[in-house]
């Protein structure tokens, strides 16, 4: 029963506008100030305009390759309009605070904390969330790891070791069991499934490396 | 209710349910299997690393809003009054509701496990619920949230129980901060135990308060349509919350479906509904939209359960033989500020893991000011463990024997602790001996023993247990349906909680239909759809569980063999099941596909019924572990590197060696978590509330924290009497002896004892300055 996204334009109703993508910062109780760098505007020092933390603003992201336009207050974070807005919800939250892991997706090739990022923030990068790892309707070559090596138990954890898994790949095709221990020590499992993480980021290297097989 | 298991995992004062006696079905225990058994990666793996699996933090309904909590900041207050106006009055918010708010059902006492109203006038613990919101979005939610006032008169508090018996304590409720009368049992005579030893040593034990914290936050969606609710709720029992919800909000079952597909984890701590889960019906009923709420992290580490503090002093006598004469155990605790069993099970190891014919516990629960305990893992066992295995470990020392040897001296037949009743199967001994020789025990002692001086010092260390329940029972209803075409569905209530059952079960029709796993599918967790269980939580689930769906196949097997019978003109008991045909043996073999039977196409489908049967009467079922750790230790920074493990258990048949596998994996990671990492910190002095509420500070074990050398060794005893699959719970006792087996591998590498968890560097440091004589 999960929608892909509910219609904007009921909460749209309610706001007091849609600002134009710029300089942002907003005043007023409650929230923090945000200011958000447009490529066209980016030597510029000052903001130029001041919204409410509830106004909602355009803009753009590219998730998994496909640009997808938005309506976002300045504080909302990435993990949350993935979730919540373009209805990716593999990406998890366990704390929002940038200390489980569980929102891990790759920014620009690296894994990060979607929920320690902006959504705002995170225009003009190349966001990948573990939807973006599936060729199709098949699983990528760290997901058939993380099902051959049981890698997980509730599963909550596992998009960001997977994501995190991902990125330490990218950077280093051969990790050794210690680099891997470390690759994946940012992100908490409270099922405890790390030696399995361990075994399931061996053979994701091997599987990404055209090893097939029995392993 | 005499098992002691019983009160926990069901609902206070409602019997537990039995389901009809098993049809009378062969239902001889296996011998060789196909399917069961073996290593298979999950039925559900797909959706758990696809992303496409939806938990209930992950559903969105057309027109849902977001809920949230306003908790009490005090840990002993009472609400005086709650202005809501500003914020009803806010943009995007649509309801507002609190103890002051009029009309609702909010200041109804929300009935047991839960037993304060719904919205607290008297918060007795930090975190309390004081109010709730339903907005457009959480962030509107959270905006909600701090426009709105509360006056609170603060009052004094007491957040330590070894304070809390003492006369100027403050009162936590009215007749005093003991719970109830202390507990006691008694077998043989102590004193005369005493003078019989040769060596009686005396010790203080304490485990610090452990909070669950799964990675799913706790929390549900909430829709109705008319009269009738759906709560898709994060729970290990979607039965236990349905009874709950009903009660609390005063609808009839029929009334509450509660849906629990994929969840993030439990650990106990979703055993049963919360307030969070009454409150999201409440607002969805007034908002007239489905709402979702889900609590912050903060949320889930103060008011969603703990495994509660203990503090146990432990005498015990033996003789230089190794037997044991005399156990004397007492023991306090605390589930809160709530009758939460804050002593729940915490002597049961001392009653019943070893032979000693004089036994004496006494256990009180205290009431302090603080978030209440739910069943976790285990209830008390860890804990008990903590002190009795490193007390083992001092006396082998004082009696000079190896440790191993001196559990093997006093290995039970019967459950001491209820009457010497037998156990269907004792696997200690097993467990103990094959642990050792696999682990290469002795080897790896005369290593040690002669290595040199340096500040890296290595030890082993080991610990075993035994879980008080894990047999399972009755009641559970399981129903397989064999389609037309020869393909297999699986209808069962049981959770998955991430153990594997849905996989498990999978295996089991597998074996009986001669399928694969993968073939089945499986409609589970649904109070509206799929029959009833209990929680899944006790290491229950799969010995409960299992017998049913067994039971279940067998039946649908010899409905669709008698009706092949009929068809293809060959008595029934010649006929068997191969590869999705009909296969008779006998002198004149034959063949039919499944999908080719006329009168199953005429039919649509057959439909087998299983029930749990009975436990053997008389008789204990239970399972043990005995688990071996290797540790080096840094005696200048107190930084501990456990270098590997190895858990030795006996659960009865394993049924997939992957899953059973990562339970062991699993529950070690959680015991090292526990006896090295984790602990609740409450600011006992200055203001009562909780220091450490998030995860940052209160450390959950990360991968560097465990070894990536960690072996699983299954001791499978055939146990044909416990149930018909022979399988035992594996999920609990794979975590009790883990902490003091690291406790007495540090021992054993620096000569140091560290009585109280966490063993973190910073304590283990100034324990090995303090034996050098070192301020
Ligand atoms: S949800 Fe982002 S780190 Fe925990
Ligand atoms: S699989 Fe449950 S938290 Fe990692």
């Amino acid at each position: 029963m999960a929608h892909d996204r509910r219609d904007h334009d009921e909460k749209a109703a309610d706001t007091s506008g849609i600002s134009r993508r710029g300089f942002i910062s907003r005043v007023g109780a409650g929230a923090a100030v945000v200011a958000v760098a447009s490529k066209a505007s980016a030597e510029s020092a000052k903001p130029t305009e001041t919204m409410q933390a509830t106004e909602l603003s355009r803009i753009t992201l590219t998730v998994n390759g496909q640009q997808r336009q938005v309506l976002v207050e300045p504080r909302w974070t990435l993990s949350h309009v993935l979730r919540e807005e373009l209805g990716l919800t593999g990406t998890k939250v366990g704390c929002e605070r940038g200390e489980c892991g569980a929102c891990t997706v790759l920014i620009d090739g690296k894994p990060r904390y979607s929920c320690m990022t902006l959504a705002v923030e995170a225009q003009d990068a190349d966001i990948v969330t573990v939807e973006g790892l599936m060729d199709g309707e098949d699983l990528g070559p760290t997901q058939e790891a993380f099902v051959e090596k049981d890698a997980f138990q509730c599963g909550y954890c596992t998009s960001g070791q997977i994501l995190a898994v991902e990125g330490m790949l990218g950077d280093n095709p051969n990790p050794s069991l210690d680099e891997i221990r470390i690759g994946v020590s940012g992100n908490l499992c409270r099922c405890g499934a790390y030696v399995h993480i361990f075994q399931a980021a061996q053979r994701a290297a091997e599987l990404k490396q055209g090893v097939g097989g029995e392993s | 209710m005499n098992d002691p298991k019983e009160a926990l995992y069901y609902i206070d004062g409602v019997d537990v349910p039995e389901t009809p006696p098993a049809r009378d079905l062969d239902q001889e225990p296996w011998g060789e299997t196909t399917v069961v058994g073996k290593p298979l990666p999950r039925v559900d793996g797909y959706e758990r690393v696809s992303g496409t699996a939806v938990y209930p933090a992950d559903m969105s309904l057309p027109r849902m809003l977001y809920g949230a909590i306003l908790r009490c900041p005090h840990p002993n207050a009472v609400v005086r009054s709650v202005d809501t106006s500003a914020a009803a009055a806010m943009s995007g918010v649509h309801v507002v509701m609190s103890g002051f708010t009029p009309s609702s059902r909010a200041l109804q006492a929300h009935r047991q496990l839960i037993e304060s109203n719904l919205f607290n006038p008297h918060c007795r613990h930090e975190g309390e619920t004081v109010a709730a919101v339903a907005a457009d979005n959480p962030y509107r939610a959270q905006d909600a949230l701090r426009a709105i006032t509360v006056e609170y008169d603060v009052l004094p508090f007491v957040a330590d129980e070894r304070r809390a018996l003492e006369p100027d304590a403050p009162q936590v409720r009215e007749g005093g901060n003991q719970v109830s009368d202390t507990q006691q049992y008694q077998r043989g005579d102590i004193e005369q135990g005493f003078v019989e030893a040769d060596v009686v040593l005396e010790e203080d034990y304490r485990c610090e308060c452990e909070i669950h914290t799964p990675m799913e936050l706790h929390g549900c969606v909430a829709q109705w349509d008319g009269d009738s609710l759906t709560l898709w709720e994060s729970t290990q029992g979607v039965y236990n919350v349905q009874a709950q919800a009903a009660a609390a909000l005063g609808v009839p079952l029929s009334k509450v479906r509660v849906v629990n597909r994929y969840m993030g984890g439990g650990f106990g701590s979703k055993l049963a509904a919360g307030k969070y889960t009454v409150i999201a019906a409440l607002l969805a009923k007034e908002a007239a939209r489905p709402v979702k709420l889900v609590l912050t992290r903060e949320e889930t580490l103060l008011a969603v359960g703990n495994r509660p503090p203990s503090n146990m002093h432990l005498k015990v006598g033996v003789k230089r033989d190794g037997t044991l004469t005399a156990i004397q155990f007492t023991g306090t605790g605390t589930g809160g500020s709530q009758q939460a069993g804050g002593t729940s099970l915490l002597d049961w190891i001392v009653r019943d893991l070893y032979v000693c014919p004089n036994v004496r516990t006494e256990t009180t629960d205290i009431y302090i000011n603080a978030g209440p305990a739910r069943p976790f893992r285990a209830p008390g066992h860890p804990q008990c463990s903590w002190a009795l295995e490193q007390m083992m470990d001092a006396l082998a020392q004082a009696i000079d024997m190896d440790p191993v040897e001196l559990r093997l001296r006093n290995i039970p037949t019967v459950s001491q602790g209820r009457n010497n009743i037998p156990y269907t199967t004792t696997g200690l001994r097993a467990c103990l001996e094959e642990g050792a020789r696999s682990f290469e025990w002795q080897q790896t002692k005369d290593a040690i023993t002669t290595e040199s001086d340096s500040h890296i010092r290595r030890g082993i260390g080991v610990a075993s247990g035994l879980w008080v329940a894990g047999g399972g029972g009755p009641p559970s209803t399981a129903i397989v349906k064999i389609y037309a075409d020869g393909s297999v569905n699986l209808n069962m209530g049981a959770s998955d909680i991430g153990t594997g059952t849905k996989t498990v079960m999978a295996m089991v029709v597998a074996e009986e239909l001669a399928i694969a796993p993968g073939d089945v599918q499986i409609e589970w967790a649904d109070t509206g759809s799929t029959q009833y269980a209990t929680g899944s939580g006790g290491s229950k689930t799969v010995p409960t569980e299992s017998p049913a769906v067994r039971a279940a196949a067998i039946d649908v097997k010899a409905q669709l063999l008698e009706l092949a019978a009929g068809e293809m003109e060959v008595d029934a008991s010649l006929l068997s099941l191969a590869d999705g045909k009909v296969v008779a043996g006998g002198d004149s073999p034959k063949e039919v596909e499944i999908s080719a039977l006329r009168s199953l196409r005429r039919r649509g489908s057959v439909t087998g019924i299983g029930y749990r049967g009975p436990n053997p009467s008389g008789k204990a079922v239970n399972p043990f572990v005995a688990q071996f750790c290797e540790v080096e230790v840094n005696t200048r920074t107190g930084e501990v590197n456990i270098l590997r493990f190895l858990g030795a258990h006996d659960s009865g048949r394993v049924l997939n060696l992957l899953t059973y596998r990562n339970q062991v994996f699993g529950g070690i990671t959680m015991g090292i978590g526990y006896g090295m990492t984790e602990q609740r910190v409450l600011d006992v002095d200055q203001t009562g509330k909780m220091a450490n509420k998030n995860w940052h500070d209160y450390k959950l074990p990360t991968a560097l924290d465990v070894p990536a050398d960690m072996t699983c060794l299954p001791i499978d005893l055939n146990d044909t009497e416990a149930n018909t699959t022979g399988a035992k719970g594996i999920g609990e006792p794979a975590t009790i002896p883990t902490a003091p087996a690291v406790a007495n591998a540090i021992y054993n590498a620096t000569g140091v004892r560290v009585t109280g968890t966490p063993i973190d560097p910073t304590k283990l440091v100034s324990a090995l300055a303090a034996a050098r004589g070192e301020d």
